[in-house]
């Protein structure tokens, strides 16, 4: 078992109250497993990828367990952390465009990053030079600012940064949704080809983008309104679906997996509820059709089979009630 | 490279053109007559037939009977062959000499009082953006010093320093009793002139900067690329690095312009502190009508500004690589 997030809470502080953005996560991770995270937008994905490395105000821990090879993380913990960032657990964050600092030539960037790690630049330079390459970029970058790439060769870069040290777990956050349709692929197929080199152990690769996940992807968990609503197998998710929510989901998306396509998760009747005074009980009820008394109360996310996971009274049934 | 400078010479030269034909414009455009003006401040006779021979006497010396757009053709002219006239005010003083006199009053003035408030308030505001309660005791003050209107402050430095407490003298450049010369009761007497105006024009470009560049490092504190770093561990000193070198940037031109106006003068200071530099002599050229000087001082500062601008662009284009694309870039 690579990661194990227990009961993860985590909110932001607002001056009109908290937003419950991730309430009470519950997940494994096993070696080598890239798992999608997928749901509308808001639905607190970032929140959770961030939590796990950067839980910086305005979030606010709350409560949970963070296990990563057997190691608890402190997550609360800013300075603790700083051990386990890059090193064990690394992020491409969403905002991959502007994360380089727009006033230092890449190579000195990373040089001096690595430096400040304790990193010997001179020695890691060799395997950059072969992961610019797995990624096809020209060595030249280093030499550059990050304003003379492309959108897509920051992109490929960040990748190239985030991973360098070989992370136990990669958080790669919308990694393709900047891009078009022929770099969205590359990019994706060059986050699987890191895993298989190792260059990280697993990853979690948070997209609105489910035709992405469906090609790269080992399982997928879904989330909606800051809990957890579904998770299996990539295969399960797609074909086989039990949450309603996930249905609803995969069915407003035409061909899945066979074509790459533009349209995002929109196809749901009705908005998702704001997280700042969430309703009680199951999050979906007010658009869930299938929904019933016993929704009032918070379902729990229990495993209905091996390796998948449901947070419904109704599909879950005798599982939940035990 | 080369295109992005031939560029920039052009847009330069066109606002040269521009802005020193407004120069020529308006003292034209006041009310007054600088030749009456001179002729009764040196009131030679009183015999009316005298004064009006002499009057076109100088007004034809001085080619202000021609029309206008010959007028402007010589004024060109004189000017590409570096000659600006000479001052109808101080005659028969040419306005190059005028200015020269003035010219070192301003930069013993404003050059430490720019540099030293820019480098103690980019220090300062920095500190103060790292500590939480720094920032809640000194900015306030920052914020009150740059608001302050700096006539109100400078008024206020001479009032106390200089009338009501007697520790600084408030006119001139050195005592009124003192003919230049090297000495230290001399030297001493400069420096103690110098004091309140320098002061004035410390604090207040002290609490600017102060201000600007602790808002700048939080902003940048805030950026991606800071919360990046942060996430893959980089410890604090890293990331205020280079908050500070990408925040020091705007700052830096906002000091070259200051040190272009810097033959401007600082207007109200010499006027509040009676010291004689080129703002100084502004104000006099202009109650004297005194068109050449008037031109004369406007072409400092143009001058002053533009260059001090092409200066900034060349280091920009040093310290800063989003600049540099553009000089290669198709659209710059
Ligand atoms: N800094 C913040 N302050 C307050 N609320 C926030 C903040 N950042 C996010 N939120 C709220 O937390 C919730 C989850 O946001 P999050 O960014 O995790 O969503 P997401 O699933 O990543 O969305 P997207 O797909 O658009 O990236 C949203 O409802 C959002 O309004
Ligand atoms: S718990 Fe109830 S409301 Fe929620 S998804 Fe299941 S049936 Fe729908
Ligand atoms: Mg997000």
């Amino acid at each position: 078992m690579s990661l194990q997030v227990d009961n993860l809470r985590v909110y932001y502080q607002t001056l009109r109250g908290d937003v419950k953005a991730l309430d009470g996560a519950t997940f494994t991770l096993a070696d080598g497993e890239i798992m999608g995270l997928a749901g509308e937008s808001g639905c607190g994905k970032t929140t959770l990828g961030h939590s796990l490395i950067r839980l910086a105000l305005p979030m606010r821990f709350i409560e949970g367990r963070v296990t990563l090879d057997g190691e608890e993380l402190p997550i609360w913990d800013t300075e603790k952390m700083n051990d386990f960032r890059f090193k064990k657990i690394s992020i491409i964050p969403q905002y991959a465009m502007n994360a380089m600092n727009p006033t230092r030539k890449i190579g000195r960037m990373t040089a001096e990053l690595l430096g400040s790690r304790k990193v010997d630049f001179k020695d890691i330079l060799p395997e950059l030079k072969r992961r610019l390459d797995l990624v096809k970029l020209s060595h030249d970058v280093l030499d550059m600012y990050p304003i003379e790439l492309s959108g897509g060769m920051k992109q490929r870069m960040v990748m190239v940064l985030s991973t360098l040290l070989d992370p136990s777990l990669l958080i790669a956050d919308e990694i393709t949704s900047a891009l078009d349709v022929s770099s969205q692929k590359a990019v994706a197929e060059m986050l699987v080809e890191f895993r298989n080199r190792k260059c990280c152990n697993s990853a979690i690769v948070i997209t609105h983008d489910i035709s992405i996940l469906y090609q790269i992807a080992d399982s997928i968990m879904v989330m909606y309104a800051g809990q957890l609503a579904e998770k299996a197998s990539t295969e399960t998710i797609i074909h086989a679906p039990r949450h309603p929510y996930t249905k609803l989901l995969i069915s407003s998306l035409p061909e899945v997996g066979v074509k790459y396509t533009e349209r995002r998760l929109t196809g749901i009747p009705g908005n998702p509820p704001l997280l700042l005074d969430p309703p009680v009980g199951c999050r979906f009820r007010e658009r869930c059709p299938i929904a019933f008394e016993k929704c009032i109360e918070i379902p729990p996310f229990v495993e209905i089979e091996p390796g998948h996971f449901i947070a419904c009274w109704k599909e879950a049934g005798t599982h939940a009630q035990a | 490279m080369q295109r992005y400078f031939s560029r920039k010479l052009i847009i330069y030269a066109l606002t040269f053109f521009l802005a020193v034909t407004i120069d020529w414009m308006i003292p034209r455009f006041m009310p007054g007559d600088p030749i009456r003006n001179m002729l009764t401040r040196v009131s030679v006779s009183s015999n009316p037939s005298a004064i009006q021979m002499m009057y076109d006497y100088y007004t034809h010396l001085f080619g202000l009977d021609l029309p206008l757009w010959q007028q402007y053709l010589n004024f060109w002219n004189s000017l590409l062959h570096g000659d600006i006239g000479i001052s109808t005010y101080l005659f028969p003083t040419p306005v190059t000499d005028v200015l020269w006199r003035a010219v070192p009053y301003d930069i013993f003035l404003l050059v430490p009082a720019i540099l030293l408030s820019w480098y103690a308030g980019n220090k300062f505001g920095a500190f103060a953006a790292r500590s939480k309660w720094l920032d809640n005791t000194i900015s306030p003050l920052g914020y009150i010093l740059t608001a302050t209107p700096y006539m109100w402050l400078g008024i206020l430095l001479a009032w106390f320093f200089g009338i009501v407490w007697g520790i600084f003298p408030i006119a001139g450049a050195y005592s009124f009793n003192m003919q230049p010369h090297l000495s230290w009761a001399f030297i001493g007497s400069i420096f103690h002139h110098w004091f309140l105006p320098f002061a004035s024009l410390f604090l207040v470009g002290f609490g600017g900067w102060a201000i600007g560049m602790r808002n700048m490092i939080i902003y940048e504190l805030e950026a991606d690329y800071s919360h990046y770093l942060e996430a893959l561990g980089a410890p604090r000193k890293l990331i205020r690095q280079y908050a500070f070198r990408n925040g020091i940037l705007p700052q830096i031109t906002g000091l070259a312009l200051q040190l272009g106006v810097i033959v401007a003068g600082a207007l109200v200071t010499e006027v509040v502190f009676s010291y004689p530099g080129i703002g100084y002599l502004l104000l006099a050229a202009i109650q004297n009508q005194d068109y050449f000087l008037i031109q004369g001082c406007f072409l400092f500062i143009i001058i002053g500004v533009l260059l001090s601008n092409f200066i900034i662009d060349i280091v920009y284009v040093l310290v800063d690589p989003r600049t540099r694309r553009g000089m290669t870039g198709e659209s710059a």
